[in-house]
């Protein structure tokens, strides 16, 4: 009979206060709290971590590379959300 | 679109030094080569955990003792890295080990060798390690992202276990003179297999033209074995040491060493499975598979066991 597998996790680690949780790599584990310890054992050897999530790789969702033009062309030619569009005089201070 | 359309996109992402990421489109063959050399990267770091694993019971102290188990610690989690990297293409942990155990895959030649004194334990950190960095470090701009990440983390690691490698090494050859002539003989067994690390030469290497196209690699085996050479020629020094190659000589009009011919055959032997350790390398690999299945069993019936009386005490709350 083949072996039952652990399942794969995504990891996410925080390496700093302050800064986001990153995604880091993979690995298998049985559950979540195994899946943190091995974690931490696996990606942070060197302290690059003060906090770590742990996602199973069939909960992370994504969209879809091939629709990527598409999907985000809508952003792609509104260039007055950037403050550069708007032409105003030298004078003004703080703004 | 038609398969050449997918094909050109896919190119000109590579040729622009745009990452490939796991669900991008790419072609069968990259596929396929990837997972085949990103696999073989981890069998290496696995299998090399064990010339190393064998001295850490005889190290010379408790500083080299805990030196040398963060090294062993750091290559177990490289190879978990490159399994992962793997393992987003479309492949499992259990296919890849699959094929470690059947013979099916290959891992780096210099990993079949014994260690046989203390001394191995710096040649291997500097000469081993060394011809590692050089192959790993260009790889940090591989064109397939989560290979090129894996390989950004393995580097920022590995510079350790070289300096640790040519320390144990020159606090060797400042000795007795049985700690020097123990040095020295380290440096002559692992010269001319580390120089093999870097594979055949160019002309015999017909997959380097397409993997350089496809940037899974980016200098040529000749290229990278050049630069080693001339690096380690000019750190020996440093040693007292010499390198076991009479031809070894600074050519001043190329700018480079030259050196010596390598013996193909028997690099070729020890490829195909007749090196002095591979027999040893596998069963040892096959054997930590099969005496961990109860743990990993355990494993999955304690967080069975955990989830239940979780559910258990939430329904009483």
């Amino acid at each position: 009979m083949p072996e039952q597998q652990w399942p794969l996790w995504e990891i996410f680690i925080r390496s700093k206060q302050g800064l986001d949780h990153k995604h880091a790599g993979s690995l298998h584990a049985a559950d979540a709290q195994m899946a943190i310890e091995n974690a931490r054992d696996v990606y942070t050897r060197r302290m690059e971590g003060v906090s770590i999530w742990v996602v199973e790789s069939k909960y992370v969702h994504a969209s879809n590379p091939d629709d990527a033009g598409s999907f985000f062309d809508p952003a792609n030619d509104k260039v007055y959300r950037h403050p550069t569009f708007y032409d105003l005089p030298d004078e003004l201070k703080h703004m | 679109m038609s398969l050449q359309e997918f094909e050109k996109i896919f190119q000109d992402k590579v040729d622009q030094d745009i990452r490939i990421e796991p669900k991008d489109w790419m072609p069968d063959a990259y596929r396929k080569t990837l997972i085949r050399q990103i696999s073989q990267h981890a069998h290496s770091e696995i299998v090399g955990m064990l010339p190393e694993s064998n001295w850490i019971t005889r190290a010379p102290t408790l500083k080299r003792k805990a030196t040398l188990i963060a090294k062993v610690q750091d290559e177990a989690g490289h190879g978990l890295y490159l399994y992962s990297a793997a393992e987003t293409m479309g492949t499992s942990r259990d296919e890849l080990i699959g094929q470690l155990h059947s013979g099916k895959a290959k891992y780096s030649s210099i990993f079949n060798y014994p260690t046989l004194t203390w001394a191995d334990m710096g040649a291997i950190g500097w000469l081993v390690d060394g011809a590692a960095i050089m192959n790993q470090v260009p790889l940090c701009r591989a064109s397939y992202g989560p290979y090129a990440r894996a390989m950004v983390r393995i580097c920022k690691e590995e510079s350790f276990h070289q300096r640790q490698g040519f320390e144990i090494l020159l606090v060797l050859s400042q000795g007795s003179p049985a700690q020097r002539r123990m040095c020295q003989d380290a440096i002559n067994r692992w010269w001319w297999p580390s120089v093999m690390m870097f594979g055949p030469n160019d002309d015999a290497s017909p997959h380097t033209a397409q993997s350089m196209k496809w940037k899974i690699k980016r200098f040529t085996n000749d290229e990278l074995r050049q630069r080693f050479v001339d690096i380690s020629a000019e750190q020996i020094k440093i040693l007292g040491m010499t390198l076991p190659d009479p031809d070894l000589v600074w050519n001043e009009e190329k700018k480079h060493y030259d050196f010596g011919p390598i013996d193909w055959e028997e690099f070729r032997e020890v490829i195909n499975g007749n090196g002095p350790c591979n027999k040893e390398r596998l069963a040892a690999r096959v054997q930590a598979h099969e005496d961990g299945a109860w743990v990993r069993e355990a494993a999955l019936a304690h967080a069975e066991k955990r989830k239940r009386k979780e559910l258990e005490r939430k329904e009483v709350a």
